[in-house]
């Protein structure tokens, strides 16, 4: 097949990518499962560098962290559900809702998205894998890894205490003189590693990793959603990895960043986080309404209305997002004329938000609706995302916020922005691609009670925390008196946070119920439009046997909608199969580029991981030898990663042919 | 209805010069990378503009070995540049012979700026400035120290043979980020050095 001769010595810089199929079974498809295959075991399991595997790793583990936050939220609504409770004390209560709000917002936000796009990615994409396996690997070993750490004080009673956005001087050494805020600093900075190699890998996969054909304007909304986050996190978590370690020098070497009375600026602090956090509040959104406008249409039988509006929308959203972050510090002091230039841009931010929200309503509204368990995801998180949204231009009202900062009106806000907008659709995401990830169909009527008892139950339990704040209740109060009228709407917001608690156990039943005699799926349970869907349930673990050819934006619906003359080329591609291969193309038009080589599995990316958290503990602990020792060791596994390979095609001793076990 | 044709012509195969994910994965490193020297600059400028003594307290910086340093961090980049170049023009001697000055360079500039910190009145924990000033050339220092590292690594591969004239990527990666963190330093010498005499 490959018009160059077998034996010309340059074959191996340059060669036609082979055309042709690869059905099931053939010998073609066995060679495939071989070459990508991860070894059984503990070894494999170590190893891995599958990103449909890194990708289930990252949605289970983020999971887990959004139980126990959540299982901290409900220590906290038992002590607020009636007056003068003691069942907490101060400090623990403090330590409760700065480790569900760091859980929360860091361990579970970001990564259970990063889970769904890691695993989905390359499917929408048409490739064999993220463009940098072992990077991706590392990333979910370092979040996994800052994850244990930030956990590491809690048992001893010495958890971070100072809210997440941890202001000093109250977290300063003068202040918090425990180990608390020293977990807190060390574990963002490690994280902050974990989310930058993380993001990294997606911009990169999304320039060069698409199927040939799937040009820049054909690409799923996901991909727009965490391409654009993951920008947003290049350029912000510098930012606060930076005020943390900042902060952990003043507070164990004593610079003075921080430190008012030596000329330092507890407002740097706020400056430095913000700028972090408000782009960071779109990177844990953005791709979350990605999988609504990709899994929505499926169920309204129709292409999502506005697909270019709400790619630009995103975009759009997130540049804003970082000229806003001064409104969180309204009620710092800043000029007067500051402020309201950045309430205004703050106001502005929700026209972006607004068209994507009218896309989503007129898809449904042109479409054919069908009412099962995802689609009643998708609509309640329309209309929890147009509450939040109202609740959110009214705190940017400048002189309203002073009002209202710091009240409970901020805590139901937040709740239905990040609930809303994150949970929502990650549950009913889930609820979607779980056929994929297994082969198994969840049950719909359990689907369906989760889904209202998670409706209502959060809609009881936050709602009134709206009126509680204007009535005065100020957050972060460990209990209250009897007499401020403030006893019944608390109670009612107690029983709502546990009646959603019972929703997301509805779920998890269905989940166990479903993963082991669940209906069989088939490759297309849902007659969905998007390339992930051509592939086997589960894929195997080249995902295609032949990278297609992508002629459209709904390769699967082509015939159906009848665009356009041409129709993508799905069971006919390129094999690609001298060792692992796949197809990288041109940024903008993807048009075949390279033929690339991807790693095999390997332990570096682990070692890394540990090395690097390591690392940290040294810091943590002050064992400066130790921590030498193991920056040290990091490099060594660094080195041994980087080594040019000889399967990589990247040094001149794998172009000899002693290559013979590889062709085999 | 028509079916998409395949392309037949030939592609190169595994990692190609700058069409290589190492080199795109290079360039959002160097994003991220430059805000963070952006953020610890705008730290600089911040807390510098609000100063209520002296900026810099013990006196305007004195220019002259500083201003030598720089000029041996450029000079090593220009080196990295040719040695680059030759093994391009498969001359693997000249090639291996420029990495190492610039190995060399790049040490000089670490000793040198050693005894700039060791030469300072002050250190980290004595005043606002200190701190800032030793953690702003500390992480220049941290990225040089890595530079080297991977500098003397490539020196390493290409005496090992890794390298020749169609495949030395790491070459061209590994160079880049080294210009990179020279671009820096003009910065953080911009900012530290030059603009107290504004
Ligand atoms: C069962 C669900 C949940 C309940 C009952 C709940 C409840 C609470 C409570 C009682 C507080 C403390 C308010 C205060 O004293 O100021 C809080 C704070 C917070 N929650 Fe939740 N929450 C839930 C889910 C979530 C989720 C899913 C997220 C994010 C994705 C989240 C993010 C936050 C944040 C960021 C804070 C602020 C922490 C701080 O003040 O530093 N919560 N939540
Ligand atoms: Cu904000």
């Amino acid at each position: 097949m490959n018009p160059i001769a077998k034996n010309s010595p340059d074959e191996l810089l340059i060669r036609v990518p082979e055309f042709g199929r690869a059905p099931l079974g053939s010998e073609a498809e066995k060679r495939l499962a071989s070459l990508w295959e991860t070894l059984p075991g503990w070894r494999g399991w170590l190893a891995t560098v599958d990103h449909k595997e890194i990708g289930l790793r990252y949605l289970v583990t983020a999971f887990i962290f959004l139980l126990m936050g959540g299982v901290e939220a409900l220590i906290m609504r038992v002590q607020l559900a009636r007056p003068d409770q003691a069942l907490l004390t101060p400090e623990q209560y403090n330590q409760l809702f700065t480790m569900h709000g760091v859980t929360m917002i860091f361990l579970y936000s970001l990564p259970i998205l990063s889970g769904f796009s890691n695993y989905l990615w390359p499917l929408l994409l048409g490739s064999r894998d993220m463009a940098f396996p072992r990077l991706n690997a590392l990333s979910y070993w370092l979040f996994l890894f800052a994850g244990i750490f930030l956990y590491v004080s809690f048992p001893l009673g010495q958890a971070p205490n100072a809210g997440w956005f941890n202001y000093v001087p109250f977290s300063s050494l003068e202040f918090n003189t425990g180990p608390n805020i020293d977990v807190y600093a060390l574990g963002m900075v490690l994280l902050g590693i974990s989310t930058t190699v993380g993001a990294i890998n997606f911009v990169v996969t999304l320039f060069r990793m698409r199927a040939p054909g799937m040009s820049i304007n054909r690409v799923p909304i996901l991909v727009w959603g965490t391409l654009t986050a993951s920008v947003g996190n290049l350029l912000a978590v510098p930012s606060v990895s930076l005020a943390f370690f900042l902060l952990w020098l003043d507070r164990q070497i004593g610079t003075h960043f921080f430190d008012a009375a030596n000329g330092g600026k507890p407002l740097l602090w706020q400056h430095l986080f913000w700028m972090f956090g408000h782009p960071w509040v779109y990177a844990i959104v953005l791709p979350a309404m990605g999988i609504v406008s990709d899994a929505l249409p499926t169920f309204c039988r129709r292409p999502l209305v506005g697909y270019a509006a709400v790619a630009l929308s995103t975009m759009a959203t997130m540049l804003l997002g970082f000229e806003v972050w001064i409104h969180h510090m309204f009620a710092t002091g800043l000029p007067t004329l500051a402020l309201s230039f950045f309430g205004a841009a703050s106001m502005v931010i929700s026209i972006p938000s607004a068209v994507a929200v009218f896309a989503w309503v007129a898809t449904i509204w042109l479409g054919r609706p069908v009412f099962n368990t995802p689609f009643l995801f998708f609509a309640g998180f329309v209309m929890l995302f147009v509450m939040g949204g109202v609740s959110g231009v009214m705190t940017a009202a400048v002189p309203l916020d002073f009002q209202l900062n710091d009240t409970y009106f901020i805590v139901a806000h937040l709740h239905y922005v990040l609930l809303g907008i994150n949970v929502f659709p990650v549950v009913g995401g889930i609820y979607y691609w779980f056929p994929k990830f297994f082969g198994r169909m969840m049950n719909e009527t359990l689907g369906k009670w989760s889904f209202w008892v998670m409706f209502i139950g959060f809609n009881i339990g936050f709602f009134p925390m709206h009126i509680a704040g204007l009535m005065g209740m100020p957050r972060r109060i460990y209990t209250y008196s009897g007499n401020m009228g403030w006893n019944t709407i608390n109670m009612v917001t107690s029983v709502g946070a546990f009646l959603f608690a019972a929703g997301i156990l509805i779920f998890m039943v269905n989940v166990l119920i479903s993963l082991k005699r669940g209906e069989l799926a088939g490759d297309n349970p849902w007659d969905a439009a998007t390339l992930e869907w051509s592939a086997p349930s589960p894929p195997k673990a080249y995902n295609f046997a032949v990278i297609p050819l992508i002629a459209s934006r709904h390769p699967l619906w082509e015939d159906r909608l009848n665009e356009g003359e041409a129709r993508s080329s799905l069971d006919e591609g390129y094999l690609l199969m001298q060792g692992r291969e796949t197809l990288a193309t041109t940024p903008l038009d993807a048009k075949p580029d390279l033929i690339l080589k991807m790693p095999e599995d390997s332990y570096a990316p682990f070692y890394l991981g540990l090395f690097s958290a390591l690392i940290f503990a040294g810091l943590l602990l002050h064992w400066w030898d130790f921590a030498g020792l193991m920056a040290i060791a990091a490099g060594i596994a660094l080195t041994a990663w980087m080594w040019p390979g000889r399967k990589l095609e990247q040094s001149v001793p794998a172009m000899q042919p002693a290559k013979e076990s590889e062709h085999g | 209805m028509a079916k998409l044709m395949p392309l037949l012509e030939p592609l190169p195969v595994g990692s190609y010069g700058k069409r290589s994910s190492g080199w795109w994965g290079l360039l959002a490193l160097i994003v991220t990378e430059g805000s963070l020297f952006g953020y610890l600059l705008f730290s600089y400028f911040y807390l510098a503009s609000q100063a209520l003594e002296h900026w810099p307290p013990d006196g305007l910086p004195k220019l002259a070995i500083p201003g030598i340093n720089t000029i041996i961090l450029l000079a090593s980049s220009g080196f990295i540049w040719a040695s680059e170049r030759c093994l391009k023009n498969k001359k693997m001697r000249s090639s291996i012979t420029l990495m190492a000055v610039a190995i060399i360079l790049g040490t000089c500039f670490v000793m040198i700026q050693l005894r700039e910190w060791s030469n300072k009145s002050y250190n980290m924990a004595t005043n606002l400035y200190g701190s800032l000033y030793f953690t702003i050339t500390g992480f220049h220092m941290a990225h040089v120290v890595v530079g080297v590292i991977i500098l003397s690594l490539l020196l390493l591969w290409m005496i090992l043979g890794y390298f020749d004239d169609k495949r030395y990527l790491p070459v061209t990666i590994g160079g880049f980020y080294w210009h990179f963190v020279d671009g820096v330093w003009l910065f953080v010498f911009t900012a530290l050095y030059l603009t107290p005499y504004l």
